[in-house]
């Protein structure tokens, strides 16, 4: 992994972080609000995780089983994350 | 988001970096957070009222310096791992040491969160979404703990010159652990702080 690609992951690491600030703290302004907001935080969530798994923990050229492993396991927690939302609705 | 870096592997590594033991180790952590995550979404959902009350008691801005913090101290830590695979020791060493001091940030913000709660008098049985809160939260407090007494240990060895293009496996598998606390937290600040 050469140092040009991590300092990318990070800017968009921080850029996403922004965002889900952004969404906390204006979303419901700018009609960014309940199951939309929620869709959107899961996203940028899965987004920043999978950066995180395949560029620091350094799993992007290494057999699928573990990346599966590890991005399975962020998408079970936002899946379950969301149908405990969904619940919340009804 | 897909990224594509600058190499490419045509036949993928078997393993991943550093001590296959501690990948089972950070399964295992991994694990118990999603335990954690699933009874903190699925307890919302039986008190959403409450959770979303209490939600705005929290200082969200705290939470994002604390997600940059911690993105930043893994990025450090990533930067650490790839000077040392190119027999740079030293800047190594140093990466380290910027990635402690933002681990350490984060205790910082934490313990001023914390402070803030206790002298308003809020504890474990405050409420469901405090209970839930101050626990999760403070689980992964001491994970962040663990991976700076980890990372100093990485600091200490690296300055020695312990680690090189040939003997990658402490720094990749401490280094593993601490994007772990990284990966728990950027799903726990969403959750915890910002979805409503």
């Amino acid at each position: 992994m050469n140092t040009r690609h991590l300092n990318t992951v990070w800017v968009v690491l921080m850029l996403a972080t922004l965002a889900t600030l952004g969404i906390g703290e204006f979303g419901a302004r700018f009609g960014l609000a309940g199951p939309l907001a929620m869709a959107a935080l899961l996203a940028i969530c899965f987004v920043k995780g999978r950066l995180v798994v395949l560029d620091f923990m350094g799993l992007r050229g290494v057999k699928f089983f573990w990346r599966g492993l590890l991005l399975g396991w962020l998408l079970l927690v936002s899946a379950l994350i969301a149908i405990a939302y969904w619940i919340a609705l009804k | 988001m897909d990224i594509a870096p600058d190499t490419h592997h045509t036949v993928p590594a078997s393993a991943p970096p550093g001590d296959l033991a501690i990948w089972f180790f950070i399964l295992a952590e991994l694990l118990a957070f999603g335990v954690f995550f699933a009874a903190y979404a699925f307890g919302r959902a039986h008190n959403v009222e409450l959770f979303n009350e209490m939600q705005q008691t929290l200082d969200r801005k705290a939470g994002a310096v604390n997600t940059v913090l911690l993105i930043t101290a893994s990025w450090c830590v990533a930067r650490a791992v790839e000077a040392v695979g190119r027999s740079r020791p030293a800047t190594g060493a140093r990466w380290l040491l910027a990635g402690i001091a933002c681990g350490g940030g984060f205790l910082v913000v934490k313990g001023f969160e914390y402070a803030d709660k206790i002298s308003a008098g809020i504890n474990l049985s405050t409420n469901t979404f405090y209970m839930f809160y101050l626990s999760l939260t403070f689980f992964h407090f001491m994970h962040v703990i663990l991976g700076l007494v980890i990372l100093v240990a990485l600091w200490v060895k690296t300055r020695q010159g312990a680690y090189g293009p040939a003997d990658m496996n402490g720094i990749e598998s401490g280094a593993a652990y601490w994007h772990m606390v990284d990966l728990v937290w950027i799903v726990l600040f969403p959750l915890v702080y910002v979805m409503r």
